[in-house]
């Protein structure tokens, strides 16, 4: 038998490995750039939050559940997000808007296809990110379009040493750690995830509750699309390409249980610092990709190991 | 083991075992034994420690102190259900352990490694199907299915005929745990005959019921527990039922005689029903409505159908007595288990009110005397009755004028009952509907009205003085029809 605590600790794994690897840079270099490397780690978290998010409120909603649309669903948005804009401040808030609504219609599609197609999730969701990619291909506008200089200058802001952006995306997952905790559709999600059957005979609507996690997914995609765009200066095809398995490891070190009702906000935060560090740091030592790509995935192993220990049930 | 030791009687013996599940002590020292050819009944509450022990003779649990010996030989603590396998112990547990995407032969060569190389798929065939025929003749059960698409009592007579088959590894202890709870009238006959008829040829059986007549009908020895510990051992001839509701610790409480009928209020519930065929189906405010029939026969299904209908937020609740599959989340405490069907109401603005919904669990566990040290443990960690309590609070809790019960007394011992049927009594008293669905007849004594199905349809009704077991029995079989 498990406590609670115990239970759900792995989520400080991540936390643990982005301190280590943050004092590991320091001292190799030697205390220079050790403010460098925190603020490009904190930065391109943004980005792996916002999609670890996406990941973990599918994830989240049951057992099969995976959005593997989450990288299109990022590319088409910022395509459609500087189309809109063409440059000029003042349209911001209407890009954020058919942003938003792009988003979330995407991830609604997707759910639709699940449900009315019976497809399995991996499957929809892997066919619907076709769909979405060429859709940015064709319709999505011109890749050369600039995104309006407020929005860049949003995206780097800092007051002081803290980054704008890096405080809100903070606040917005402490607000779902909240809500998934407390909120009426944070336990309905998570009853669902648990189980089905359970859920609908204590009267939740599963079905209503699959489809708000899909679209709120493709709502923090295209989010993190429209800001990646601005924090790199316009769209690209290729943009998103990172984000599939970055958003599923993110998450799963970050707590959540990839069998579904079971989620952690906040792990997220410390594994995606973790990953990104990671990068920075095999990075900053020349590592060649392949070698990189190879020690990424020998670490996640050895930490999903190590943090999950198995549940002994009596 | 050789087998010579085994021809001489041998005995299943443990000695003092205890077991503590965190602060939860399941076992304080207990002695059983049984020797082959005897025939064990094993009663006691839920959470009276009955389930643990046969955890631990079957190795699913390890015990944290006491001797173990079968046949003679000393038990380590390296023990594991593949050695209870070899050493004769098969189980039949409450919560099935077939493979639902697996056919008769291969889940009855998951027990028997022999069954190996060229055609074991047609012996291990002919070992189920001669052993389910043996026990019940006439199951009907198709024998190249799969077990998801047998009945939950399907399931339950293909689990039990397999815990008795032979190979090169023999049934000598066989422990089941409720075997009964989803069987229907027929088939649990048969099985208490067979059990006989095993122990003549030297197979002993250990026998889990809280179906006391069962136990008193087939056992020579009876095993009582409570709390932990073994509270009476008798020999089961001349034991009356009182007898063993007395060692349990409980006085058994004569069903409701309400002769008068409460006067009855809003309709709830009213299916036009179809001349001829079905009836309508009615059930009101503050009406207790039963539906009973035979296995199969569709009450379940209306039942949930009728849920489902009724469905609506606030509207209807469900008590699952598929607990595992349908009633627990196995990640949650009892608290967020208890509260999920009234999170709605719990609300302080935007948010569950973690006092309010504390409240609610604290005052619930305290009605229905759930049995546990505190609200934040995992439910999983509660005896089966227990959970079932929790699951009847859920309901209870909510504001629904409409209950719905899907066989919730499965396995729940008989002083759960008792309160539990009082406190239906009381809320029906209170203005609340309840529509229930129960696999035992004698349930249906706490029903106003109560509607039998034959043939996926409800046929009969009886009302008042006409609820009788005499009664229902006949009309299951469809001989009183559209009454």
């Amino acid at each position: 038998m498990q406590s609670h605590s115990i239970r759900q600790s792995p989520w400080l794994f991540g936390f643990i490995g982005a301190a280590v690897l943050f004092v590991a840079t320091i001292i190799v270099s030697r205390g220079g750039g050790a403010s460098a490397t925190f603020h490009a780690a904190m930065a391109f978290s943004i980005f792996s939050v916002l999609v670890a998010i996406s990941q973990m409120l599918v994830i989240t909603s049951g057992p099969g559940n995976i959005d593997l649309s989450v990288p299109a669903v990022l590319t088409l948005c910022a395509y459609i997000g500087m189309g809109v804009m063409h440059g000029s401040n003042a349209w911001i808030p209407v890009g954020l808007l058919v942003v938003a609504a792009v988003g979330l219609l995407a991830g609604a599609f997707n759910y639709a296809a699940i449900l009315l197609l019976r497809l399995p999730p991996i499957i929809a969701t892997l066919a619907s990110s076709f769909v979405f990619q060429s859709l940015a291909m064709n319709a999505g506008g011109d890749a050369t379009i600039k995104p309006p200089s407020l929005l860049s200058a949003f995206t780097s802001l800092s007051v002081g040493p803290v980054s704008v952006l890096a405080v809100l995306v903070v606040l917005l997952t402490i607000g779902l750690a909240i809500g998934l905790k407390r909120s009426l559709f944070g336990r309905r999600l998570l009853a669902t995830g648990q189980s089905e059957a359970a859920a609908r005979f204590a009267g939740i609507r599963t079905r209503q509750v699959r489809l708000i996690s899909y679209a709120g997914a493709g709502l923090f995609s295209g989010l993190a699309g429209f800001l990646l765009a601005g924090f790199t200066g316009g769209a690209a095809l290729n943009m998103g390409d990172t984000y599939l398995m970055e958003s599923i490891a993110v998450v799963v070190l970050g707590g959540t249980s990839v069998a579904g009702g079971q989620a952690n906000a906040i792990g997220i935060w410390g594994s995606a610092l973790f990953f990104n560090l990671l990068t920075i740091m095999l990075n900053s030592f020349r590592t060649p990709v392949g070698l990189r790509y190879l020690l990424t995935g020998a670490i996640i192993i050895l930490i999903v190991t190590a943090a999950t220990r198995p549940l002994t049930r009596t | 083991m050789a087998l010579s030791t085994l021809r001489e009687r041998p005995t299943l013996e443990l000695r003092a075992a205890a077991k503590s599940f965190g602060p939860v002590r399941a076992l304080r020292g207990t002695d059983f034994s049984i020797v082959a050819g005897d025939v064990v009944g094993l009663v006691g509450h839920n959470g009276a420690g009955k389930s643990t022990l046969m955890n631990i003779i079957a190795g699913v649990v390890g015990r944290d102190a006491g001797d173990f010996l079968i046949g003679g030989t000393a038990i380590g603590a390296d023990y594991s259900p593949a050695k209870a396998l070899r050493h004769g112990v098969r189980c039949v547990f409450q919560e099935l352990s077939l493979c639902r995407n697996l056919d008769l032969a291969e889940n009855t060569r998951m027990l028997h490694a022999s069954l190996r190389g060229f055609g074991w798929r047609g012996r291990a065939g002919r070992l189920i199907h001669g052993m389910l025929e043996d026990i019940f003749p006439e199951h009907g059960i198709p024998l190249r299915a799969k077990v998801e698409d047998l009945s939950l009592a399907e399931r339950q007579m293909v689990e039990i005929a397999r815990a008795y088959t032979d190979t090169d590894l023999p049934a000598r202890f066989v422990i089941l745990d409720e075997p009964t709870s989803s069987l229907g009238h027929e088939a649990t006959a048969q099985l208490l005959r067979f059990i006989r008829r095993a122990a003549d040829r030297g197979v002993a059986s250990i026998l889990i019921s809280h179906r006391l007549d069962e136990i008193l009908e087939v056992c020579d020895r009876v095993v009582v527990m409570v709390d932990g510990e073994v509270v009476g051992r008798r020999e089961a001839a001349g034991l009356r039922r009182r007898d063993l509701v007395g060692m349990m610790g409980h006085i058994e409480t004569p069903l409701a005689e309400e002769a008068t009928r409460r006067s009855l209020g809003i309709k709830r519930i009213a299916t036009p029903g179809t001349p001829g065929q079905e009836l309508p189906i009615e059930a009101s405010a503050g009406e207790v409505v039963g539906f009973a029939g035979l296995d199969g026969h569709g009450q379940r299904e209306r039942l949930r159908m009728l849920f489902f209908a009724a469905g609506g937020e606030g509207e209807a609740a469900y008590v699952a007595g598929d607990r595992g599959a349908e009633g627990v989340f196995p990640l949650w405490s009892i608290c967020e288990n208890m509260t999920i069907r009234s999170i709605a109401a719990l609300r302080d603005g935007l948010l569950i009110s973690r006092v309010r919904e504390r409240v609610m669990a604290r005052d619930w566990v305290d009605r229905m005397k759930v049995k546990t040290d505190g609200i934040d443990r995992l439910l999983t960690t509660l005896s089966g009755g227990n959970q079932q309590k929790v699951l009847f609070a859920r309901a209870l809790a909510t504001d629904a004028p409409i209950i719905f019960l899907d066989d919730p007394m499965r396995g729940v011992d008989v002083g759960t009952k008792q309160e539990v049927y009082r406190m239906i009594r009381e809320e029906a008293a209170a203005g609340r509907c309840f529509v229930w669905f129960a696999s035992e007849i004698e349930e249906m004594a706490n029903c106003d009205t109560v509607y039998i199905f034959h043939q996926q349809r409800a046929t009969t009704r009886l009302q008042g003085t006409e609820v009788t077991s005499a009664r229902i029995v006949q009309a299951s079989f469809g001989e009183d029809a559209l009454v």
